[in-house]
C-alpha cells in the first residue's frame, strides 16, 4: 500500500497552521496528563478563558477532569506505557483537536525531552521548557557540571585515582565522609568514614566489596550529610536568561524519598542560607536561559550550614500551591504566559511572600498494610473548607481510583499569616475530611502534624524513619 | 426560551435520524454546536450552558460514540461495531481520491482493511476483525478519531 501521497496533503496543511498559529496567542490546550493535576491545569484555563482538551486513557473516561475539560480525548488503554506515556500518540490528538499547546503536568510525559522536541517541530506550544533544557537537568553529571559553573555549590567529593589522591580529596571534604561504589545507588555500596586516618583501610574494604558485588571495583568519595533538610527553589523563567525565584519550599518530611509534607517558608533556616539559596537557584536557572517554571532543589546540611545542589526538576510540582498560597501568583497561569511568548509578567520586587502555607499530600494507601496501594471506588468524599483551606483533587463521590497510576489522590494546603497559623487551620482540615471506600495515609499524616519535633519546625529527612523506628521500638 | 437537558436529547436524536453531520444553533445567547464522529472543534461549550442543563452531563461529545446515545429501536439489532484501535486521523481511502477501502453495503471479512488511523504520519491500518456485511458508516474521512470511537456498523455473519 502506498500511503506516501496523503502524507504529502497532510504535513503541508500542519506547515501553514505551524507559521500561522505560532506567533498568536493561546487558545487551546491539550492536557497530557490525569488525576489532581489536569483538574488543577483546567481551572486556571478556564480562568483564563482557555478551552481545554484532556487526553485520557480508557480508565479515566468518565473522571472529574475529563467532565470539567470541553472535550475529552481517549488516547488508549489504562496502562500508562499504552496511553499517557506515548508521545506520538499524545502530539496527534493535540494537532486532531486544534490544540496549540500541550500541557504535560507532572511525571508522565513532562520532562521527556521528545515530547518536547516532537512539539517543536509539529508547531506545537509545548509548556515548559525546550527540549534542551530538558536534557540538561535530566543528565545527573551534566546538572553538576552545570552547578558548577553557575558558581552553585555540590556535594564535595568526585572519583578517586590513587591513595595519595584519596588522602588529599578526604581532606578537602572533610569527615564523616562516604565511600561509595560507582556501580552501587540507592543506598547500596557505602561505607562511611568518620576518621580521615581510616581512609585507607575502608577504601580497600569498599573497592573489594564493589568488585564482588557490582563487578566494578571503582569507588568516590562524597561529603557525609549526617542531617539533611530537603529545600527547593521555585523559579521562573523567560527563557532569555531573566529568571526570578519564588521562594523555598522545605519538603523534607519523606517516607522512602518519597515526599510527604511540604511547607514555605522553610522553618529556622538562617536568612542567609536562604537568601544565598534562592540567589544560586537563580543563578543556575539563568546559565541554562531556562523557559518557564521549575525547582533547584537543595540539600541542607544542618551540622555544617551549608547547602549542596541535588537536581532540577524541569516541570510544575506537586508541592507548587503552597508557594502559590503564600505569593498570590498562579504559577500555571504564568507557565502559559511564558509559553505564550509574554516572558515574566513579574519583576523579583513584585514577589511577596505572605505568610505560610503547608500541604499534605493524600496517597490511597494503607498505612496498616506497609502503605499498600489501596485503589478502588471511593463511595463518599468529604473534603475541608474554610479560611486559609485549599484542596487539589479530582476525588468526588463515586470516583475510581484505578490500580494504574500514582497513588497520590489529593493535596490539602493550610495558609496562614504564621506557621502556627497554617499548621492549626491544617490540623482542624485533616480532622473534617471523610475518605470512604478506600484506605488513605490522612490519619497517618494527622499524626505526623501533631508531632512536637514537626510542630518546632524544621525537621531532617530522617523525620519519618526515627518516628517509625520509636513506634516499632516501643 | 431556553434549552432543557431534554429539548438537547431530543435535538440529537434529529441529528441521528438526519443525513446531516454537524448542527449548529444558537438562540437565547446559547451556542449548541452537535457533530457526528470525532470533529475538530470542542462541541457543546458547557459555560454557556443555561443553569437548567448544567447539573446533567450532556451526551454531545458521545453522540457517535456511544451507541446507547442513539436511539432506541432505530438501530437494527445485533449489529458489530467496528472500533479505533488507537486515537489518529482516520482515512477511508489509501490515497486522496482513490477508491474507499470499504463501502456501506460491501461484504467483508475479519482481515478486511476498513481505514487507516494515522499517528504522526504512521499509518496503521484498520482490519474488520469481524466478517459480515456494513450497515453504516460513523467516522468522518480526514478527522481524529479517539482510541475506542464507533468507525462503522457490521452485520454479522449468522452463526
Amino acid at each position: 500500500m502506498d500511503f506516501s501521497g496523503r502524507r504529502l496533503v497532510h504535513s503541508s496543511r500542519r506547515a501553514c497552521s505551524r507559521r500561522a498559529w505560532r506567533a498568536l496567542t493561546i487558545r487551546r490546550i491539550l492536557i497530557a496528563n490525569r488525576g489532581e493535576i489536569a483538574v488543577r491545569i483546567i481551572r486556571t484555563a478556564q480562568a483564563l478563558g482557555l478551552e481545554t482538551v484532556l487526553a485520557v486513557s480508557e480508565a479515566d473516561r468518565e473522571s472529574l477532569g475529563a467532565r470539567m475539560a470541553d472535550r475529552a480525548l481517549c488516547i488508549g488503554p489504562a496502562r500508562p506505557n499504552d496511553s499517557y506515556l506515548r508521545v506520538e500518540t499524545i502530539v496527534q490528538a493535540a494537532l486532531g483537536s486544534g490544540c496549540d499547546a500541550i500541557h504535560p503536568g507532572y511525571g508522565f510525559l513532562a520532562e521527556r525531552a521528545d515530547l518536547a522536541r516532537l512539539c517543536e517541530t509539529e508547531g506545537v506550544i509545548f509548556i515548559g521548557p525546550t527540549a534542551a533544557q530538558i536534557e540538561a537537568v535530566g543528565d545527573k553529571l551534566r546538572a553538576r557540571a552545570e552547578a558548577i559553573a553557575a558558581d552553585v555549590p555540590v556535594v564535595p567529593g568526585g572519583p578517586v585515582e590513587n591513595p595519595a589522591h584519596a588522602q588529599a580529596l578526604a581532606r578537602e571534604i572533610g569527615a564523616p565522609l562516604l565511600v561509595k561504589a560507582v556501580g552501587g545507588g540507592g543506598g547500596r555500596g557505602m561505607k562511611l568514614v568518620e576518621d580521615v586516618q581510616d581512609l585507607a583501610g575502608i577504601m580497600d574494604m569498599a573497592s573489594a566489596e564493589a568488585g564482588t558485588a557490582f563487578g566494578d571495583a571503582r569507588v568516590y568519595l562524597e561529603r557525609y550529610v549526617a542531617r539533611g533538610r530537603h529545600v527547593e527553589v521555585q523559579v521562573l523563567g523567560d527563557g532569555a536568561g531573566n529568571v526570578i525565584h519564588l521562594g523555598e519550599r522545605d519538603c523534607s518530611v519523606q517516607r522512602r524519598y518519597q515526599k510527604l509534607i511540604e511547607e514555605t517558608p522553610a522553618p529556622h533556616l538562617p536568612d542567609d542560607i536562604r537568601d544565598a539559596m534562592h540567589e544560586a537557584a537563580v543563578r543556575f536557572a539563568a546559565r541554562l536561559d531556562y523557559r518557564g517554571a521549575g525547582t533547584v532543589e537543595f540539600l541542607y546540611d544542618v551540622a555544617r550550614e551549608q547547602f549542596y545542589f541535588l537536581e532540577m526538576n524541569a516541570r510544575i510540582q506537586v508541592e507548587h500551591p503552597v508557594t502559590e498560597m503564600v505569593t498570590g501568583i498562579d504559577l500555571v497561569a504564568e507557565q502559559i504566559a511564558i509559553a505564550n511568548g509574554d516572558g515574566l509578567r513579574l519583576t523579583q520586587d513584585d514577589v511577596r511572600i505572605n505568610g505560610a502555607a503547608i500541604e499534605i499530600r493524600v496517597n490511597a494507601e494503607d498505612p496498616a498494610r506497609n502503605f499498600a496501594p489501596s485503589p478502588g471506588t471511593v463511595s463518599t468524599a468529604r473534603w475541608p473548607s474554610g479560611e486559609g483551606i485549599r484542596v487539589d483533587s479530582h476525588i468526588v463521590n463515586g470516583a475510581k481510583i484505578p490500580p494504574f497510576y500514582d497513588s497520590m489522590v489529593a493535596k490539602i494546603i493550610a495558609h496562614g499569616p504564621d506557621r502556627a497559623t497554617a499548621l492549626a487551620r491544617l490540623r482542624a482540615a485533616l480532622g473534617d475530611t471523610h475518605i470512604e471506600g478506600i484506605a488513605t495515609n490522612i490519619a497517618f499524616q494527622s499524626e505526623t502534624l501533631a508531632d512536637p519535633d514537626f510542630a518546632h519546625g524544621g525537621v531532617d529527612t530522617g523525620f519519618l524513619a526515627r518516628r517509625a523506628a520509636r513506634a516499632t521500638g516501643d | 426560551m431556553s434549552l432543557t437537558a431534554r429539548d438537547v436529547e431530543e435535538i440529537m436524536r434529529l441529528l441521528e435520524a438526519s443525513t446531516f453531520d454537524r448542527l449548529s444553533l444558537e438562540l437565547d445567547g446559547v451556542k449548541l454546536e452537535l457533530e457526528r464522529g470525532g470533529g475538530g472543534a470542542p462541541r457543546t461549550r458547557r459555560e454557556a450552558a443555561p443553569a437548567s442543563i448544567a447539573p446533567a452531563p450532556v451526551p454531545a461529545p458521545t453522540i457517535a460514540q456511544a451507541p446507547a446515545a442513539s436511539p432506541q429501536g432505530e438501530r437494527e439489532a445485533g449489529l458489530v461495531e467496528i472500533t479505533a484501535p488507537l486515537l489518529g486521523i482516520y482515512y477511508r481511502a489509501p490515497k486522496p481520491g482513490e477508491a474507499p477501502f470499504v463501502e456501506v453495503g460491501q461484504r467483508i471479512d475479519t482481515e478486511t482493511v476498513i481505514g487507516i488511523v494515522e499517528v504522526m504520519k504512521l499509518m496503521n491500518a484498520v482490519p474488520a476483525g469481524v466478517s459480515g456485511e456494513i450497515v453504516e458508516i460513523l467516522a468522518i474521512n480526514g478527522e481524529l478519531v479517539e482510541h475506542g470511537e464507533v468507525l462503522m456498523l457490521v452485520r454479522p455473519d449468522a452463526g
